[in-house]
């Protein structure tokens, strides 16, 4: 019980110390292919740190729900990314919420930052929540499609047992998976705000979507924001990373070198995930707005497909 | 004894609405009959809660009333005792709130009276046992709502909602009667015992399934059978809108379920692609019409007909289950729409209410004269946030836990023999996944308009928080909402005995698991746990904030806003309503609204200012019911020329009618 408790509790602390370093990563890797220098691989902590030692300037129209937003959303972000196996299945905790809660979890973060791009009454902030829910408007249930697929493959939405399903022999090659796997990294791509749905780099592009609806925080709440954005990269990852790159995640009740194996295979998949992310943005060119609708359909579609298939037939 | 004091209730009630036109001038009219209203439905409340949660055995009464020597019957069962917890909890919400909010009514005499006799109705129609006693509570609960619609009844609009709600009540309730008349067969059974003890053959039973469809489907708000819906709610005083919305809605669904589940026999397979296939359409298209909308009691109304696509869902599931035999997956369908009725009371009055206090602090309906309201109603705004985060189906609020359990159901659905049902019950199940997550970005809209933001009216910025009533009201619903949120296992348990009735299976009983976590199945398939998920953020988000503010920084200055520099002082320049929905409206509503804009842009010096014109049609007027009523006005202008005929001419009309009947007749035999 108290090693599992405390497994849990490293489990939280890996995801929250990784998840800025990963952003970094990435980020590096991408200059790095741009023939750029790049920031150091920590500068993400550095930002974090120097936001957090800021004054939050905070405008003068701006609400209560403004200041509790922040850490509303690096809550239900941060559970989220808390109960998704990462080295280890079967966490203490990983039964209070499947992944269909775990994607509702996501839904309410990004409920109310839409909210908090209105509360200071700038046109920015409208048009950037206003875009963040015509996408998450499709990418969610694009998500759930995905779920519903790969829960009727493992026969389970417990993404423990989903994934120790996933590592037997018994889940082959399929169709439907391999539409799964596409629909979702689309849906990453979509709900992390990466290119070509949105440019991280920059809120003023043509997108403004996630970076103009924060565009009014500062200080420690933008620091929570660019956390929780960095948390919830590192959970999609996570997410594909355990139901399609199972490998050497330490079973229920693994000693310590089965544990230090998984946390260095995770390591290790988020390096190639990470490098993968990055060769793809530098790859491919920004979408206008509107044809985002077009590549979610696309992976509603897929999804709605996969899940179907699985209706029709065990054997997809 | 339950039933004899929800009977006694009734009858109080009744006895209330005759007071209150006794009453009505009275400046006290309006605490007395609601103080009165609460007291009533809050012992009912008990009594119901007791029976359900005792797992009672059913209860029967025979009142002499009614038609001479049949006598009216009521009966008292699970299925009713849940559905009059509903109705006494939506109606005892309602009271309290009216004992603050109707202070402000402008023609008190106009509402009084009939809100006690809607309630009773409600009532009446839960408890009913026979045909002529269900059909003699429905049509009055049509009748008072009716009523209620127009008090207001010199807008020019509510007198619209009043005349279209009629029409559609009215075929309702005819539907109704000749799903009874089919039902009771050629012996003329009008009890319900007598017509569950004489199950019809599957076809009459499908065709009684439609009318029930049909009569109750309309009530509830079944697309297409919406329209009267999202006109007639919002425009009767905010009290009642709720108990339209939040209740009455209900009493329908209780109307459909008692006449498929229980009188109609045994289930055949295909009924439910009837009911699955309305249910998905009436989801998405509900959601998506109140996306459209920036009038916020519309918007609700609008969200109601979502809510109400989703416990047919739900039901569609649990009576395709239940026909192949596969029981305890049909209780766990059944059990997820039960709950969803449940939560969609509590958040769609909880909702109404604070549409209420707004339009009381400032007049307003329309959310682009809002905004900001936060800052001046602080109270309103939180637990309108909790029934908006509860709505839109996020965790650990009561919404998401019904709306789980029906993704739970939908999962188990390969286990589904029949093909038709396999194709479409994923199609259904991607129709509910989109419902949610259009319904969160409804109310990130429906909330940042109104609460958030700078205010775009005076009107809005003279705003005061709303009276302690309203106040208790709507906290006690919200508190309820999360309640029902974290703790779902409870009310899962206490439907046991419904699907007991209905099924004849239960879900597994949830109170022994760990940390009151809900467990469906099995463990290993599926679980959640809303106590966790709301301990985790509460202790993670406090967590965070007193780091940060012990470690960091906790200073704050305040500063104009941002903006990227170019901050516009204009409240003006906000996102609206109109313009928060247009990337949707690009995405969704084009095809589906034929929605177009045209911007109207006039060349350099001139004066006249820029215009951006959308249009939208709806649908299903335009293609169902503008060429209904078209056809029928030509009929009437037709049948129109006999009232000029002469006295001659009639004659002889009545006499070829006469011959013609009789040689129809000799034809026959």
């Amino acid at each position: 019980m108290i090693r599992d408790l405390i497994i849990q509790c490293v489990q939280m602390l890996l995801v929250l110390a990784l998840a800025p370093l990963f952003t970094g990563f990435v980020r590096k890797v991408k200059a790095r292919l741009l023939y750029r220098q790049g920031a150091p691989l920590i500068q993400p902590y550095r930002d974090l740190a120097r936001l957090m030692r800021k004054d939050v300037v905070l405008a003068e129209s701006a609400s209560w729900l403004f200041r509790v937003i922040p850490y509303l959303v690096f809550a239900a972000t941060w559970v989220a990314a808390a109960l998704v196996p990462t080295f280890r299945t079967d966490l203490l905790f990983s039964w209070s919420a499947d992944l269909i809660a775990i994607t509702a979890l996501l839904g309410s973060a990004r409920f109310f930052l839409a909210l908090a791009g209105l509360d200071v009454g700038t046109s920015f902030g409208g048009i950037g929540s206003s875009r963040e829910v015509m996408i998450a408007s499709l990418a969610e249930p694009a998500m759930i499609m995905i779920v519903f697929t790969l829960a009727l493959i493992a026969g389970s939405t417990q993404l423990s047992t989903m994934a120790e399903f996933m590592a037997s022999p018994a889940v082959g090659l399929r169709v439907s998976l391999g539409l799964a796997l596409i629909a979702v990294v689309m849906v990453a791509l979509a709900e992390n705000g990466r290119i070509p749905v949105d440019n991280p780099a920059t809120h003023l592009e043509l997108t403004m979507v996630h970076e103009a609806m924060v565009l009014e925080y500062s200080g420690r709440h933008l620091a929570l924001i660019e956390l929780s954005a960095a948390l919830k990269l590192i959970l999609y990852f996570s997410v594909i990373a355990c139901l399609f790159a199972p490998w050497h995640l330490a079973p229920a009740g693994a000693a310590l070198p089965a544990l230090a194996v998984g946390i260095a295979a995770y390591i290790g998949k988020l390096a190639v995930g990470g490098f993968l992310l990055a060769l793809f943005e530098t790859s491919i060119a920004k979408m206008r707005v509107f044809r985002v609708p077009e590549f979610l359909g696309a992976a509603l579609m897929l999804g709605l497909l996969a899940t179907l298939l699985r209706f029709v037939s065990e054997s997809f | 004894m339950t039933l004899t004091i929800a009977l006694a209730g009734t009858a109080a009630l009744f006895a209330l609405a005759a007071l209150a036109v006794v009453l009505a001038g009275a400046a006290a009219a309006t605490r007395i009959v609601y103080g009165a209203c609460t007291i009533v439905t809050a012992v009912s409340l008990v009594a119901a809660a007791a029976h359900l949660l005792n797992a009672a055995a059913p209860l029967s009464l025979t009142l002499p009333l009614g038609v001479p020597w049949l006598g009216a019957h009521f009966r008292l069962d699970a299925l009713s005792a849940f559905f009059l917890i509903v109705v006494d909890l939506g109606a005892l919400c309602a009271s309290v709130f009216a004992l603050g909010y109707a202070e402000h009514e402008t023609a008190p005499q106009r509402v009084l009276p009939f809100y006690p006799a809607f309630l009773a109705a409600m009532t009446l129609v839960v408890l009913a046992d026979d045909a002529y006693t269900f059909l003699f509570g429905w049509e009055f609960m049509s009748l008072t709502s009716w009523a209620l619609v127009v008090s207001h009844h010199r807008v020019p609009e509510n007198v619209r909602a009043g005349y279209v709600y009629l029409i559609m009540a009215s075929f309702g309730t005819l539907a109704l009667l000749l799903g009874f008349g089919l039902l009771a067969g050629p012996g003329g059974l009008y009890s319900f015992e007598a017509m569950r003890g004489a199950p019809p053959s599957a076809t009459l039973g499908a065709l009684a399934l439609v009318l029930a469809l049909i009569g109750a489907g309309s009530k509830a708000g079944i697309v297409p059978l919406h329209v009267w819906l999202p006109l007639a709610h919002p425009a009767a005083p905010s009290h009642v809108s709720a108990l339209m919305s939040g209740v009455m809605t209900k009493v329908a669904v209780y109307g459909f379920m008692r006449i498929v589940f229980d009188l109609a026999g045994a289930p055949a397979w295909w009924w439910s692609i009837m009911v699955l296939a309305l249910a998905g359409a009436t989801t998405v298209m509900g959601v998506l019409y109140a996306l459209m909308q920036h009038d916020l009691k519309r918007l609700l109304a609008y969200h109601t007909v979502e809510n109400i696509g989703i416990i047919f869902i739900g039901l569609g599931l649990a009576l395709a289950f239940k026909a192949h035999g596969l029981l305890f997956t049909a209780a766990l369908a059944l059990t997820a729409a039960l709950f969803h009725v449940l939560n969609h009371s509590l958040f769609k009055s909880l909702l109404f209410f604070g549409a209420g206090a707004v339009l009381t602090a400032t007049g307003e309906r329309d959310m682009e004269h809002l905004g900001g309201l936060i800052h001046r109603m602080p109270q309103t705004a939180f637990v309108f946030l909790v029934g908006c985060a509860a709505i839109a189906a996020l965790p650990p609020l009561n919404g998401f836990a019904s709306e789980w359990l029906t993704f739970q159901a939908i999962l188990l659905s390969p286990q589904l023999p029949s093909w038709g049902l396999r194709i479409l019950v994923p199609a259904v199940g991607a129709l509910l996944a989109l419902a949610a997550a259009l319904a969160a970005a409804c109310f990130v809209k429906a909330y940042g308009v109104t609460f958030l933001g700078r205010p775009r009216t005076p009107a809005a910025q003279r705003a005061a928080e709303t009276d302690r009533y309203s106040l208790a009201a709507m906290i006690l619903l919200a508190v309820l909402c999360l309640i029902a949120g974290i703790l779902p296992g409870l009310f899962i348990d206490a439907l046991a005995p419904v699907n007991a009735a209905l099924i004849g299976a239960r879900m597994p009983a949830q109170i022994g698991t760990q940390w009151l976590a809900i467990v469906p199945i099995a463990a290993s398939r599926s679980s959640y746990d809303g106590l966790l998920v709301f301990l985790f953020m509460v202790m993670s988000g406090a967590l965070a904030a007193a780091a940060i503010h012990r470690l960091a920084s906790d200073r704050l200055r305040r500063a104009p806003a941002w903006d990227c520099g170019y901050p516009d002082l204009s409240p003006a320049t906000q996102y609206t309503a109109m313009s928060f929905a247009q990337p949707i409206r690009r995405v969704f509503g084009t095809a589906l609204f034929h929605a177009r804009e045209t911007v109207e842009m006039p060349p350099p010096g001139d004066t006249r200012p820029a215009r951006l014109k959308v249009e939208m049609r709806d649908p299903i007027w335009d293609f169902i019911y503008a060429p209904l009523a078209a056809g029928i006005g030509a009929a009437a202008d037709r049948l129109n020329r006999l009232q000029f005929l002469t006295i001659r001419q009639f004659l002889s009309l009545v006499f070829s009618a006469l011959v013609i009947l009789l040689l129809v007749l000799a034809i026959w035999s």
